[in-house]
């Protein structure tokens, strides 16, 4: 299920603006990765490298290499839609199908691919999914009820559902905390915890308290100025750099000079 | 179906559908493209004959196309015109009497009533026009000829019907205020509620602030709603065709049963009986109107595109 | 600075009782006015429409001078405008009222089984109906429905979720000019296309739903790039996200989306086209017969209906008006219907719980 993921020389552009330069860093298994830095620092742009999400806008192009296990993301005959089946997304807010139930929200990947699931079957991945995010036992009896229905924090833990119900190697987290209340943050964060232990996960935060809860490896960036590209300045346990940052920029930023 | 098919079937299939739906989706923007342009074509390759052939089959007075042309192409701006000088005061009228007089629960039913306006058929507005309007317009017609008649717009005789261009451009002026009003408040209620409280809180009154804030804003909006009107009026047919008491001449007299008629209703007066070089003129004509319309049009479009940069008010 | 505290004069103000009673004031002038000239003999009919008018006029004179006099040039000024707006929109009301009402008590004559159940085949005079012009009005709406809805919904795809630059603009141009297109040249050019290919005689239904198209065409693109346009993005990313290909992720997601307002936007343009006369008249033609088949012979069409039982009339001439009439509000009845009908489905299939 989990995977490793090796980001070699990543340069990421939009149309001639460099948004992304240099970065090369290795995410292990089974761990949770933070990505903090200031606004505009690229670590957003970066993450969705890593599932090709950034190719949505235009003129939007990659060089370097992304592999998940061994395998290259950018290799030319890889197929984008391909490559975000194995690496799930999360979004900033929370985005269920206006359009449909709780239930086909989960099931939306699987049957948007029109793969064919009996009953039963289609049954129990929602079960499965919903016990995965920690939501089935609030919405179990109301599971045509539309998405949309839902309060914050449960639209994104139903996005969570949503994501791991098509079985991915990895998954991306796009601040998923940032448009809820600290209560529905403490239970996605618990979830994190717990998704752990299936998928290597990666989350963007500007929360640091956040990033020092759930991470196990931190990832710093920052940019040097504006219409520069971002950088990734220090890499390591979250301990690590948060306690003893070897970069004096680091440092500014966590204990709060700037950003 | 397709999970235990090897991975590189299932990339080629998804392309496949990719490439089908895209290619779809543009099929059918360039056959807008190709409509267009297919539009003026056959008109043009059915127009030219009227333009080369011989004056003498053209017209009954053997004059020619031009002299046959410029009269319709006066009666429609004419009446146009006529009609936008009424529709233009009622709609602005009725746009801020929805946008900034009216309570807000009833301004939406006000909207709906006028928006009803639009969904007439024109031949009914035809029809009422000249069952209803006409007849009720004549005695007035009467009055102001015999009181006004030294005014050349009022000069006499007057039309027995109330079949008169001035009929026809209220009848007009009632089908394009739908259009007018719909774009004007849309334009009104965009105004910054900033620049409104401002001029309230100089203690404006409600006029003058309108005047300060609300028709210097939408002024922009007001021309380009204006224009958009003009093209609908250029272009109707039926009610012209059903009201007017026609006749290919040049007159500014209003009330008269001489009254020139348009392109458009002359079209289709004579087209069911039009034949041989008949049928190219009143093709020749029709892309005339086309190309009138679309210079309007274009300058409506100009100018909302314009604005568009300024919009960034608030 | 002492000049700014003084007291300031009283605002003498005009209450709004006393406005109410100048506009019953007025009313009662008005009216009395001519109820006298028919009294009198000067005029046959109460005219209601003069009456209106007159009493607009008097109370936005009155309270003018009553304002000025009260309170002064800039009360005055605002009183004046909102009587001038607010006559405004009653002008305005005058001709819907008058055309609804003349539509149903002159339609309510043959709004009869007859009229909905025969053709005017060999009809001169009385009896005879509508039904030929009624089917061929909605088979030649129905075959322009087809031929618009998955040009204009597909070109609206398009402009949204595919195109860029240059070939994107010229679309978006062109659609505008289309709009504009008046619809005797749409008549026209439908003409000018078949005649190329069957001669200068040909009239059939299909011609006239092609015409109707192009009139059709950029409503429907408009609508749907609106309805298309204000869908989040967001819904597109999570979809692609959870590896749905760019075409289901449209299909599926933009477009269910989307829906409710795209099937507005249809039953508005359908509205728009089913009055359509002047295009029909050209190519499709009249006949007194019933003609199902769309692609051969002349067809009859409720609009073209409308217009020749008025036009050709033949010596009873009120039984050729009464038809017209009742055409005409089967015509009215339609849009209404149509409209209504968007407004509900607007309704109903709004998505739920948006934010």
């Amino acid at each position: 299920m989990s995977k490793r993921i090796e980001v070699r020389d990543l340069n990421v552009f939009y149309g001639s603006f460099q948004a992304v330069a240099d970065v090369s860093l290795t995410i292990e298994p089974k761990t949770v990765t933070a990505f903090i830095g200031p606004s505009g620092c690229g670590k957003s742009t970066f993450l969705r490298t890593l599932n090709r999400m950034h190719e949505v806008i235009p003129g939007a192009r990659v060089e370097g290499e992304v592999l998940i296990d061994g395998e290259n993301l950018y290799a030319p005959n890889t197929d984008p839609v391909e490559v975000r089946r194995q690496v799930g997304m999360v979004f900033q807010r929370p985005n269920p199908f206006p359009t449909m139930s709780i239930r086909d929200n989960v099931l939306a990947g699987v049957k948007l691919n029109n793969k064919k699931l009996s009953k039963s079957e289609s049954d129990e991945l929602v079960k499965r999914s919903l016990q995965g995010a920690n939501l089935w036992k609030e919405v179990k009896d109301r599971l045509d009820k539309p998405g949309s229905g839902l309060s914050g924090g449960q639209q994104q833990r139903l996005c969570i559902a949503r994501a791991i119900a098509v079985a991915p190697d990895v998954l991306l987290m796009d601040e998923p905390c940032s448009a809820l209340d600290p209560i529905s943050t403490l239970a996605i964060e618990d979830l994190i915890d717990e998704l752990k232990n299936d998928y290597t996960i990666v989350i963007v935060t500007h929360n640091m308290q956040q990033a020092s809860r759930v991470s196990d490896k931190t990832a710093f960036f920052n940019i040097d100025g504006t219409g520069l590209p971002g950088r990734l300045i220090e890499y390591g346990d979250t301990t690590t750099i948060f306690e003893r940052p070897t970069v004096q920029a680091t440092e500014d930023y966590i204990s709060g000079r700037f950003g | 179906m397709d999970t235990d098919l090897p991975a590189t079937r299932i990339r080629a299939k998804q392309r496949l559908g990719d490439v089908l739906f895209s290619g779809a989706a543009l099929a059918a923007g360039i056959l807008i493209l190709v409509a267009l342009a297919a539009v003026t074509i056959f008109l043009v390759a059915q127009a030219l004959p009227a333009f080369t052939a011989d004056p003498a089959d053209v017209s009954k007075d053997g004059r020619g196309f031009w002299s046959f042309v410029i009269p319709l192409v006066f009666g429609t701006i004419w009446a146009a015109a006529l009609a936008l000088l009424f529709a233009l005061p009622l709609s602005i009228g009725i746009a801020l009497f929805i946008s900034h007089y009216a309570p807000r629960r009833v301004a939406l039913t006000l909207g709906y009533i006028v928006d009803l306006l639009a969904a007439v058929p024109s031949v009914v507005f035809g029809l009422w026009g000249i069952t209803v309007l006409a007849p009720a317009m004549q005695p007035l017609y009467s009055g102001l000829v015999d009181s006004l008649g030294w005014i050349p717009f009022f000069a006499g005789p007057v039309s027995g019907t109330g079949r008169t261009v001035l009929t026809v451009a209220i009848v007009l002026a009632v089908m394009i205020l739908p259009i007018i009003t719909a774009l004007s408040r849309e334009v009104f209620l965009q105004t910054p509620r900033l620049h409104e409280e401002a001029a309230l809180a100089l203690g404006a009154t409600r006029w003058e602030m309108i005047r300060m804030a609300v028709l210097p804003f939408g002024r922009p909006g007001l021309i380009s709603a204006t224009m958009l009107g003009l093209g609908r009026a250029l272009g109707e047919t039926m009610a012209v065709a059903m009201v007017l008491s026609p006749s290919v001449i040049i007159s500014f007299a209003l009330l008269t049963s001489q009254n020139p008629t348009t392109i458009a209703a002359n079209i289709a007066l004579n087209f069911p009986e039009a034949s041989g070089i008949g049928v190219n003129v009143l093709i020749a004509t029709g892309l005339i109107l086309f190309l009138i319309t679309l210079v309007v049009n274009s300058l409506a479009r100009f100018i909302i595109n314009r604005r568009k940069d300024f919009s960034g008010a608030n | 600075m002492t000049t700014l505290l003084s007291t300031p004069t009283p605002a003498r103000k005009l209450s709004r009782g006393t406005m109410w009673s100048v506009l019953a004031l007025s009313v009662l002038l008005s009216f009395g006015f001519f109820s006298l000239l028919v009294l009198g003999g000067a005029s046959t009919d109460f005219n209601i429409v003069g009456a209106v008018l007159l009493a607009a006029i008097i109370y936005v004179a009155l309270s003018f001078v009553m304002s000025r006099i009260v309170e002064g040039r800039r009360k005055a000024t605002d009183r004046l405008a909102t009587g001038l707006v607010t006559s405004a929109f009653v002008v305005a009301l005058l001709p819907l009222i008058s055309l609804v009402y003349t539509a149903v008590s002159n339609g309510l004559n043959r709004f009869d089984g007859d009229f909905f159940n025969s053709s005017m085949r060999n009809v001169v005079g009385q009896g005879g109906g509508g039904l030929h012009a009624i089917i061929g009005t909605l088979e030649i709406t129905a075959a322009a429905t087809l031929i618009s809805v998955p040009i204009g919904i597909m070109t609206a795809v398009y402009l949204v979720e595919y195109g860029t630059g240059r070939l994107s603009r010229a679309i978006t141009v062109l659609v505008d000019v289309m709009t504009g297109i008046p619809s005797i040249v749409a008549g026209l050019f439908a003409f000018a296309l078949f005649a190329l290919f069957f001669g200068p005689g040909i009239r059939f239904g299909i011609g006239g739903a092609v015409a109707l198209s192009v009139l059709m065409i950029p409503v429907v693109v408009r609508s749907t790039e609106e309805m298309l346009k204000i869908v989040p993005n967001e819904l597109r990313e999570a979809s692609l996200a959870l590896g749905v290909p760019k075409w289901a992720t449209v299909v599926k997601v933009v477009l269910p989306t989307a829906i409710g307002g795209i099937i507005t936007g249809v039953m508005i343009a359908i509205s728009r086209i089913i009055g359509e006369t002047a295009p029909l008249l050209i190519i499709c033609g009249m006949s007194t017969s019933m003609n199902y088949n769309l692609f051969s012979d002349r067809m009859a069409t409720l609009p073209v209906f409308v217009y020749t039982q008025y036009s050709n009339q033949g010596t009873d001439t009120q039984a050729y008006l009464d038809r017209a009439w009742t055409g005409a509000l089967v015509l009215i009845l339609i849009v209404m219907v149509l409209n209504i009908l968007a407004r509900i489905l607007s309704k109903v299939l709004a998505p739920k719980g948006t934010r």
